[in-house]
């Protein structure tokens, strides 16, 4: 099977769902002749033509509306903002309307269209490049908010974000971006979106993350194995929105102790919803308070503090074992 | 290195062929077939009245806000009047007449400002989107729209309506640019009815006209007496085909005049003054479309009274369905329909407790 980074594997997604599909379109900034400014759109205006692949003038709110108005029509816009931090141009567009049509229409028009973005910190960007503010999508009632951690997951999940019939905010880390390959298999795969996983079985402790941060969690449980004889239970959770809680409150009645892990920052971040969930359908099972990991409530530094902002492995070790210590 | 003059055509022409007295230009006057002219009017006068009885049921609080269409009825029907099948309608939130025309249900628009979410459901073969309220944000929608018909060689249109305040805002800017980027086959129909609630239109913008915008995006636009239905029919003609033959889009202001409030919360004398409104009610659409049509003895006083009769039929029975209707949509939870294609498991949750709290009030009455 072919080893594919993230970037490669979202690349792929598109390529098959283009192939499929004549109405799948990409627009954005850099997204045409350039490839995208990571290269994820690379090779499909060679493919498919300057029709489908568009090369946008520079207008966030116009990607974001004007691809609302192709999905309304019918087409399945996959349109770009090409970092999260630019995407609040765009996000009176997806608030407004992409998440209200089916319902301001009465089910007559829906918005299958998707919104992917690079998101989070860890490479070393300017200011406004590095911004993890998925909540602002979670909080918006009608969409659909999605974050992988892998090439594979990505590749599966965004293909079924592309046949989805509501809008989904599809978020990519890009710290993942060329950070490691993994096997993905040519033919059509797709992972459905609202279903957290979970990727390390364990009994002592849950860790609960998504995104960039899913690799300093495993990290971490393979420390608390190695180090403290923990098991350690740890659940990805694919899609913020809507949010499965299952996965993680029957996790919990298992292991009793929960630490969540998020670059965003801590309050009001999709932590606080987690806790909230686990305090409702889990109380009784608790057996520390639920912890989280988190960026701080301040925005990202320039690049050269960014490795003390981001949660790493030190910082979810730490309050692991207080939890367990609890 | 001597000057260079960069010709950019920025000529605006100042479309007018029945003037405010009813003087016809027959050099201008386009060709509308007696059927056409006629359904026209009648969907005029329906429009005029009808708005009337919303302003009156609004004062009586059955139903709520909303903003009248008073003195602007042909500045959207005239170009309405162009849309074919298949052809889409993208409508702001002062658009009755011509969301009327294109076959939008009066029980319909009464039962979205009754407050009923139930009233906003479009057919399933109608080609137009709800009332977009956010200023200017439909343009983008319609440009969408526009580039996918282009997209699928539809040679079909999509015409988008916006008011003088909608001009200042961005994405009025980033529309007209995108659709002339990619010659999306769109019409831009600008109703200046010269107020955004308070703001004068010379607050809006120092431009001479909105339609000189155009010139900026490299698109026609052209300046009509919004108040002459076949000035505005003519100029959305030209802009219609243009589209469909896959040259562009326009920009079409109509200069009108919103006669009426802004919204049923708004109190216009706080702003304007009383002679500024009787000097445009002279102007009145639907006088001068009448005395035209009189003219050409397609209409004369018994006819009118006759529509007057039975458009106020029309109106009364679509009011006593809109009553009917609303009695049937008592039942709150229909507000958790259509958020997505399947609700999650908790919200349907959430939806159960809203249950149980309804019942509960049921019980203790």
């Amino acid at each position: 099977m072919q080893k594919l980074n993230l970037v490669q594997a979202v690349n792929l997604a598109l390529k098959q769902e283009m192939e499929k599909n004549d109405r799948v379109v990409v627009l954005g900034e850099d997204v045409g002749v350039d490839g995208g400014v990571f290269r994820v759109t690379d090779g499909l205006i060679d493919k498919f033509g300057e029709k489908r692949v568009i090369d946008t003038p520079l207008a966030e709110s116009a990607i974001a509306g004007v691809s609302i108005g192709m999905a309304l029509y019918g087409l399945r816009p996959v349109c770009e903002m090409q970092f999260s931090g630019f995407s609040y141009l765009a996000f009176h567009q997806i608030e407004s309307h992409a998440s209200r049509l089916r319902g301001r229409s009465g089910g007559r028009f829906h918005v299958p269209m998707v919104v992917r973005m690079p998101y989070g910190g860890g490479v070393r960007a300017l200011e406004h490049h590095s911004e993890s503010r998925e909540v602002y999508y979670a909080h918006t009632p009608g969409l659909k908010m999605v974050i992988p951690s892998t090439p594979r997951n990505a590749r599966a999940l965004l293909v079924s974000a592309i046949r989805d019939p509501d809008p989904v905010i599809f978020f990519e880390p890009k710290a993942v971006y060329r950070a490691f390959r993994e096997e993905v298999p040519e033919e059509e795969e797709t992972l459905p979106i609202g279903e957290p996983q979970i990727v390390r079985k364990g009994k002592d402790l849950t860790l609960i993350s998504y995104g960039a941060m899913m690799r300093p969690a495993l990290e971490a449980a393979s420390k608390l194995e190695e180090e403290d004889g923990v098991s350690t239970e740890v659940i990805d959770l694919l899609t913020i929105s809507p949010l499965k809680h299952e996965t993680f409150t029957e996790s919990v009645k298992k292991t009793g102790r929960a630490v969540v892990i998020h670059e965003a920052p801590r309050s009001f971040g999709p932590g606080a919803e987690i806790t909230a969930r686990l305090v409702e359908k889990s109380f009784l099972y608790l057996e520390a308070p639920i912890r989280r990991v988190t960026g701080f409530d301040i925005h990202m530094p320039l690049f050269q503090k960014e490795l003390d902002y981001l949660p790493g492995v030190a910082r979810i070790l730490k309050a692991a074992r207080e939890t367990l210590d609890y | 290195m001597p000057i260079k003059e960069i010709d950019l055509n920025p000529q605006i022409r100042y479309l007018s062929i029945l003037d405010e007295k009813g003087h016809l230009d027959k050099d201008l006057e386009p060709e509308i077939s007696d059927d056409l002219l006629l359904k026209l009017h009648r969907t005029m006068l329906l429009s005029r009245r009808f708005d009337e009885r919303l302003l009156s049921l609004q004062r009586q609080g059955k139903i709520g806000t909303f903003g009248p269409i008073k003195g602007q009825e042909a500045s959207q029907l005239g170009a309405a009047a162009l849309l074919e099948d298949g052809d889409w309608l993208v409508p702001s939130f002062r658009e009755m007449a011509a969301e009327i025309w294109r076959g939008k249900a009066l029980e319909n628009v009464l039962l979205v400002y009754g407050g009923y979410n139930e009233g906003s459901i479009i057919p399933d073969e109608a080609t137009f989107l709800p009332v977009a309220i956010p200023v200017g944000t439909q343009i983008l929608h319609a440009v969408g729209i526009a580039y996918a018909l282009a997209y699928e060689e539809k040679d079909r249109v999509a015409m988008v309506f916006f008011g003088d305040g909608a001009t200042s805002e961005g994405d009025f800017h980033e529309g007209l640019n995108f659709a002339s980027v990619f010659s999306a086959p769109a019409v831009f129909v600008c109703q200046n009815n010269h107020w955004a609630i308070s703001v004068p239109r010379s607050r809006q913008t120092r431009s001479r006209t909105l339609a000189q915008k155009a010139v900026a995006y490299d698109m026609p636009g052209i300046q009509v007496d919004g108040n002459d239905i076949l000035a505005v029919y003519a100029a959305a003609k030209e802009a219609v085909e243009r589209a469909r033959k896959g040259d562009g889009p326009t920009l079409i202001e109509c200069v009108t005049y919103r006669m009426s409030v802004h919204t049923t919360a708004d109190d216009p004398k706080r702003y304007r003054k009383e002679e500024e409104v009787e000097s445009w009610e002279k102007r009145d659409p639907l006088t001068r479309f009448q005395k035209y049509l009189k003219e050409k003895e397609l209409l004369s006083e018994e006819k009118i009274e006759g529509l007057e009769s039975e458009i106020k039929d029309e109106i009364k029975k679509a009011v006593e369905r809109f009553n009917k209707k609303a009695e049937s949509y008592k039942d709150s939870l229909t507000m958790f329909d259509h958020l997505l294609a399947e609700l999650p498991d908790y919200v349907q949750e959430q939806k159960e407790e809203l249950k149980r709290e309804l019942d509960e009030k049921k019980q203790t009455g």
